[in-house]
């Protein structure tokens, strides 16, 4: 009797959750830290809950943050595509090949993976062009500057984070031509203490503005402190330095999320590869704060520039460090040349950790 | 402010962590107990510090927070390894884990809460000499703790007669055990004070050195604080001055990229490292050293013969 009562039950249960799943498309995202960091995995959830905000009970979404780059990743991605998910964002590089994995045994499942560079049928890739931004705050900071010294905080020496500081000088130098950047590796993507740590050593050498490539707002409370000026990274990280902060580069996917999704739902979802930036609104300015008016002005101008692309911050005439040229008159650098740059512009002194 | 005192003052705060936590697990490995949860302990003191300052709005009342977090997972982990004489290296690494995951939960509300730092205890006159002022005496309480602790651990182990039951206990509990001395007590209080320093270390990061709450904000400085007590060579002394050598290196590599000398920022990130290793190797060679300071039961849990 028992046995009976509970093998219905089950049954129930089943088909319940079948119909559940016919009508509601079911969302799985795989983070690679905590939702709590304040940057990276924060902004890939402000995302999913985007998507729960425009579709309503259309959608149902789940996530597993915290998943190590390793073995577990593919157990968890197929988790989610097991129990019926069936658009799934792998958020982080080292996804990718699980992804892969995962993607070829669940054709009928959409897979989006962020920053990677393997596309299936049911595989496409997104990213961001942050370097425009970059250039952004990089004239920003060449006006707003007393000494003339600017600090950057870098993580890693690897292409995106030597194209954000190759934007960043660029831009600086289109408005000051003798400014100086001082850049300081920490080799961490998180960590709070040695951030601040590189922001103080920064501001103690002369620099008055604070510019960052790692994820938390360390930086920009140090800058209050001191009362110098930062940009914020990631998120908006005004709270943390209301008088400091110039502006703030967001990684927005909240777009970018709800037109795919839209898409699995009409079924006009294809694979694809997106490299979005302030035009597809992935690369959001925060408000231009604590700067004079022509100063914001100059920024919301090239903002408008690139975004309507009739500009794009690689322009031509760009030389390297070494003096060779890499882009003549008016020639734009191209996705490919941006993606594997390991060398510096012209004007930054330091050497290119190898 | 100059250069050099600016300098000072950084190699101060990035030294102070370590060094509180590596003396609480310095006492506590001398009685014998090998706590590889320092860093669990320590970001459970972090986040409990600065939600509990946000709470109440007091600093002070954050420190007492973190530092008893940092005692309760002690507790956890004196019951276990002491007490039920599990592996002490499973159940640190355990330990950590679970500080790591349980802190996150504590303070996922607490996320992009920004907060003054701590006061900075200021001397009338002192405070205003030129050099010396800013950088002795106008650093925060947990600062000159971190000094007093030092002075304060060294004089126990060397001066009191508390401190040479703890070490005999440490060097073989047998026969301490025989001699009538209370082994699991003594391991439960050496166990507790490390929680405690370990805790206050939390509570400086969150609430001093970067005042915010950010999950996994210790960043592996637990484990730092655990080399540093084998660079040491479980004396209060040296600990001290490898955690102010692990700080003044991080500090002044970031000056000298700043100042455009050219040195490979991987290669001065390792040097700690490389130095806690070349320390381990000239430790382990001379035999007789290694016996002077090692103790000797360090990681063996204790079961008395019946």
């Amino acid at each position: 009797m028992m046995r009976t009562l509970l093998a219905a039950a089950a049954a129930m249960a089943m088909l319940t959750g079948l119909a559940q799943a016919e009508d509601k498309l079911k969302i799985g995202f795989v983070y690679v830290g905590p939702v709590g960091d304040f940057g990276w995995t924060y902004q890939h959830d402000q995302g999913r809950l985007a998507i729960e905000k425009e579709f309503g009970d259309k959608v149902e979404t789940t996530y597993v943050e915290n998943v190590s780059e390793g073995p577990d990743a593919e157990r968890v991605i197929r988790q989610l595509a097991a129990d019926g998910n069936k658009l799934i964002f792998t958020t982080s590089f080292g996804f990718m090949n699980p992804t892969v994995k995962v993607a070829e045994r669940f054709p009928d499942v959409k897979f989006e993976h962020a920053t990677g560079y393997k596309r299936l049928d049911n595989l496409a890739t997104y990213s961001s062009r942050f370097y425009e931004g970059r250039y952004i705050i990089g004239q920003i900071a060449g006006r707003m500057s007393m000494s003339g010294i600017v600090g950057y905080i870098a993580s890693f020496p690897i292409p995106e984070v030597v194209q954000g500081i190759n934007a960043f000088m660029l831009g600086m130098q289109s408005v000051r031509p003798d400014a100086q950047l001082k850049i300081v590796w920490v080799n961490s993507w998180f960590d709070p203490g040695k951030e601040a740590d590189a922001a103080k050593a920064l501001i103690d050498q002369g620099a008055d503005i604070i510019t960052q490539h790692t994820d938390s707002p360390a930086a920009m409370q140090v800058a209050e402190q001191r009362g110098v000026k930062a940009f914020g990274q990631a998120s908006d990280m005004i709270q943390f330095g209301p008088n400091a902060q110039l502006t703030s580069i967001i990684d927005d996917w909240s777009a970018y999320y709800i037109k795919r999704t839209r898409q699995v739902l009409d079924g006009t979802w294809t694979s694809g590869d997106v490299w979005g930036g302030l035009a597809d609104n992935m690369v959001v300015m925060a408000p231009y704060t604590n700067m004079p008016e022509d100063v914001a002005q100059m920024a919301r101008e090239t903002e408008e520039a690139i975004r309507s692309g009739r500009f794009h911050p690689f322009t031509g005439p760009i030389f390297k460090q070494n003096g060779e040229q890499a882009a003549k008159e008016g020639e734009v650098l191209s996705d490919e040349v941006l993606l594997g740059m390991n060398w510096y512009v012209k004007g930054i002194t330091d050497t290119l950790p190898q | 402010m100059t250069i050099l005192e600016a300098v000072l003052l950084t190699v101060i705060t990035a030294s102070t962590p370590l060094l509180l936590a590596a003396i609480g697990e310095l006492v506590a490995e001398r009685s014998g107990v090998l706590n590889l949860g320092v860093e669990g302990m320590m970001i459970m003191g972090a986040v409990c510090a600065f939600t509990a300052a946000v709470i109440t709005g007091n600093g002070l009342v954050g420190v007492v927070a973190g530092a008893t977090a940092g005692l309760v997972m002690a507790f956890v982990f004196a019951v276990l390894a002491v007490s039920l004489a599990t592996n002490q290296v499973a159940t640190g690494l355990a330990l950590t884990l679970f500080g790591i995951g349980v802190s996150g939960m504590i303070g996922e509300n607490y996320v992009g809460v920004a907060r003054n730092p701590l006061p900075q205890l200021h001397v009338p006159v002192l405070s205003d000499l030129p050099l010396v002022g800013q950088v002795v005496f106008g650093q925060d309480g947990l600062v000159y703790l971190s000094f007093a602790l030092v002075v304060g651990v060294t004089w126990f182990l060397n001066r009191t007669r508390a401190g040479l039951t703890l070490r005999a206990v440490g060097d073989n509990h047998h026969s301490a055990h025989s001699l009538g001395l209370p082994v699991v007590r003594v391991r439960y209080l050496a166990v507790l004070f490390g929680g405690l320093c370990a805790g206050m270390a939390g509570a400086y990061l969150s609430l001093s050195y970067t005042p915010m709450w950010m999950k996994e904000m210790t960043a592996g400085r637990g484990w730092i604080a655990l080399a540093l007590v084998v660079f040491a060579s479980w004396m209060p002394g040296r600990a001290l001055i490898g955690a102010y050598l692990f700080g003044a290196i991080t500090i002044l590599q970031f000056h000298a990229q700043g100042a455009g000398l050219g040195i490979p920022s991987q290669f001065m990130t390792a040097l700690p490292y490389v130095a806690t290793i070349v320390v381990l190797v000239i430790i382990s060679r001379e035999r007789t050293r290694a016996r002077a300071n090692t103790p000797l039961c360090l990681g063996t849990p204790f079961v008395p013969e019946r």
